[in-house]
């Protein structure tokens, strides 16, 4: 017997994995949500049948969208995550002795406790002191911040179903008006390279550059994302992601990665060409 | 034949019967289930196409039905608590204009607010009615036209008693209702027909809590927009009737202008709406007016705009409010409501029903999420974060009360010229102006043009307004009477 997890990257390519057993299946009010184990990638989390982590590779992914920002920043103090039910994120930030305050904004909490049982490698400091959790939408709960945050970390799921409105320009304009005056936004930015994806993309772009001053987009390969190619939003008051970037301060944390380093960050914002173009159109 | 009750949809039954049937289609229309239109099939569905069928015997016939629409519409009248009822395919234009040409002759008089939709003052054009218009009250501070109040019926009734009928809006576009019971018993007690505009009041009928329905009230006739808060398709409405009316009578009226070949989309989407509705229709009311109460109190926690709602009521001329209507006042933030209106489908993909000089009206159904909801909100605060400015040189004046120098039948049959706009003041206008939505005119065929007028026409051009209904489609030229 075969069991295999299967997702449509396009409507011409799907991505399989080899299921070794189903772990959990359940809906929510949002969604309908399931962990499977499997012999690559380890246990893996989907939401309404797309992959959100593996085991394997969640490592980039929470690496790349938490070490960015909180390198670039000076002293985040102050961090609000939005989304991040598997707790990546959060796992990432709670290494930062410098913050004082995470605000984690999950809309479902059944991905939280879900995670929690069964995804413990992500789901692991949830109950750090500094961790507030709130479930709510994370439009509405961010319409009524003003000035209270260094770094933002939009940890979406797609832009359509129940994150839809975290890819919106009122979304971006709320995160604006919710920063400090240097604060840094960073959001899960989809990919540049199928059709659909890159239109999203673009789309989300156009918002962002619309709503701050600094806007910067950085890459990374994350392989069970479609096409492995991933994209993140770099959104800025004051601070360039590169050219305010201290690596050696950041080296002296000395926090271990996996997949982030200071020369790694200073090439993620390199992109191919076709993606500059992607960008340049909207911007 | 079985007994037939709310869970059936005759006419929709009739369709999907038919449908397995597979007959040979050697009938209009010509695109025999699709097939000879590919394009048009593929883009509208397959399943579409296949009902998208001409009147025969097992489907009825709207002109003059005697079996499925016939039993559709009598579910449809118990549902709605009407004596009889038509299913209407011509919008609910075609119903304010049907019970018009019942209630009138050419010369008879029939009492109505200034602020009716075009739809009616057209109905006035076809049957040479003359209106006796009763200005409605006015909320200066939103710049609305409010409900008739009780004694500006009476005056009218006394000043014209041999007026044919009143109408009456139930509610109006913001959501506003006048005294329907008391006016119909005035009306009644004066031998004269009441006809309601229910066009934004669909949800009375089914919903809990709402204000009183034309039925309910004792109206003689209604006219019921299905496909706005009922969820038919656009174009499709319900005419109802009292007691004392002549339904055979009134289907000759009907069909003086209607289409003999009524779409059987439409018909299927009222009849399938309508079991909806009577099925369900308290559970998905009061979730619609649970999501507009919410958006409603999240804005106002903004600050600036100010969301209305039943505070407004005056005992008269605002008898009572409709709370699934999202009305929401933006001239404390130094934006005219169309401007708003723009800003949200042009900075933030957000389409809402219209805004005009003070105010915007989002449409809040059963269809909406509670994230979408959220978005509007949010996008309503970023809008006054990024565009917001002081309240101050913003035009309040919204209705401007006419002055009535011709039937509008004359005036638009008459002797005409085209004169600039800026040089028409002082000449009677001999056809509409209006901003669409609402479509309530700013003038109507026979009313004088005043300087006032002129300024408020250029000022709702400057700010955005879509205009309509003059024969310059840029609106700068108005046709007066020679």
């Amino acid at each position: 017997m075969e069991l295999w997890f299967t997702e449509r990257h396009t409507p011409n390519v799907k991505f399989s994995i080899k299921v070794d057993h189903q772990l959990y299946s359940g809906n929510s009010e949002f969604q309908r949500i399931d962990i499977f184990d499997s012999k690559e990638f380890g246990r893996f989390l989907t939401l309404d049948g797309y992959m959100m982590l593996t085991e394997k590779d969640e490592f980039i992914y929470h690496e790349m969208i938490t070490h960015v920002p909180m390198a670039v920043h000076p002293c985040p103090k102050n961090v609000l995550v939005i989304g991040a039910g598997d707790g990546g994120v959060v796992r990432e930030l709670t290494r930062y002795p410098s913050v004082e305050m995470i605000d984690l904004v999950e809309i479902d909490e059944l991905v939280v406790e879900v995670c929690k049982k069964y995804l413990p490698t992500t789901a692991c400091r949830f109950d750090d002191p500094r961790v507030n959790m709130y479930y709510e939408d994370g439009v509405k709960f961010i319409r009524r911040c003003e000035d209270m945050y260094d770094v933002i970390i939009v940890d979406s799921t797609d832009p359509f179903g129940p994150g839809e409105g975290l890819f919106t320009k009122e979304f971006y304009g709320s995160c604006f008006k919710a920063l400090r005056e240097d604060g840094i936004m960073v959001n899960q930015h989809e990919s540049p390279f199928y059709d659909e994806d890159a239109a999203a993309m673009q789309r989300s772009h156009k918002r962002i550059v619309e709503s701050f001053p600094i806007s910067k987009v950085y890459q990374a390969h994350i392989p069970t994302y479609p096409s492995g190619h991933w994209l993140f939003g770099f959104a800025s008051k004051k601070y360039h992601p590169t050219n305010d970037y201290n690596g050696t301060k950041w080296s002296m944390l000395g926090l271990k990665t996996r997949y982030y380093n200071p020369r790694l960050h200073i090439g993620a914002f390199a992109l191919p060409n076709y993606v500059e173009e992607l960008l340049k159109d909207v911007e | 034949m079985s007994e037939l009750s709310q869970v059936n949809a005759p006419i929709y039954e009739a369709l999907r019967k038919f449908r397995r049937m597979r007959v040979v289609p050697f009938d209009v229309p010509g695109h025999k289930r699709g097939r000879g239109n590919m394009e048009l099939t593929e883009f509208l569905g397959e399943d579409c196409m296949n009902v998208d069928v001409n009147s025969m015997k097992p489907l009825d016939n709207l002109c003059h039905p005697v079996s499925v629409i016939r039993d559709a519409e009598d579910l449809a009248a118990e549902a709605f608590g009407a004596a009889n009822v038509f299913f209407m395919v011509g919008g609910t234009t075609s119903a304010v204009q049907s019970m018009i040409m019942y209630a009138c002759k050419e010369g008879d008089k029939i009492i109505m607010p200034r602020n009716v939709h075009r739809s009616a003052i057209n109905a006035l054009i076809l049957t040479g009615a003359v209106p006796v218009y009763v200005n409605p009250d006015v909320n200066h501070q939103l710049g609305i036209a409010l409900g008739m109040s009780v004694s500006q019926i009476e005056k009218a009734i006394e000043e014209n008693p041999d007026a044919k009928a009143i109408m009456v809006n139930n509610p109006t576009y913001y959501g506003i209702c006048s005294d329907l019971r008391r006016i119909t018993e005035l009306a009644h007690a004066h031998g004269m027909l009441v006809l309601v505009d229910e066009a934004h009041g669909t949800h009375f009928y089914f919903g809990e809590n709402f204000p009183v329905t034309a039925m309910a009230a004792g109206a003689d006739l209604a006219s019921v927009s299905m496909h706005k808060s009922g969820g038919s398709l656009t174009q499709s409405s319900f005419l109802l009737m009292g007691k004392a009316i002549n339904s055979d009578y009134m289907r000759q009226v009907v069909n003086l202008t209607q289409t003999t070949s009524a779409s059987y989309l439409l018909l299927s989407s009222l009849d399938i709406s309508r079991k909806r509705l009577a099925l369900s229709g308290p559970e998905i009311f009061a979730q619609t007016v649970e999501m507009a109460e919410y958006a409603r109190a999240e804005i106002n926690d903004i600050g600036g705009y100010y969301a209305y709602s039943r505070e407004l009521i005056n005992g008269d001329s605002i008898y009572d409010f409709d709370v699934s209507k999202l009305s929401i006042y933006t001239l404390p933030i130094g934006l005219a409501g169309i401007e708003v209106y723009d800003l949200l489908r042009d900075e933030y993909d957000i389409q809402i029903e219209f805004g005009d000089i003070g105010n915007v009206l989002a449409y809040i159904s059963v269809g909406d999420r509670k994230r979408d909801i959220e978005r509007l909100i949010s996008a309503l605060a970023e809008i006054k974060r990024r565009f917001g400015k002081e309240g101050t040189g913003m035009l309040t004046q919204e209705y401007i009360n006419p002055v009535v120098a011709e039937t509008p039948r004359r005036a638009f049959y008459a002797k005409k010229r085209s004169l600039p706009l800026d040089e028409a003041a002082g000449n009677v206008c001999s056809e509409f102006v209006m901003c669409y939505p609402p479509g309530i005119p700013i003038l109507a065929p026979g009313e004088l043009i005043t300087p006032e007028i002129i300024e408020y026409i250029k000022y709702a051009k400057e700010k955005g307004c879509q205009m309509t209904g003059t024969e310059d489609l840029n609106i700068e030229r108005l046709n007066v009477l020679e």
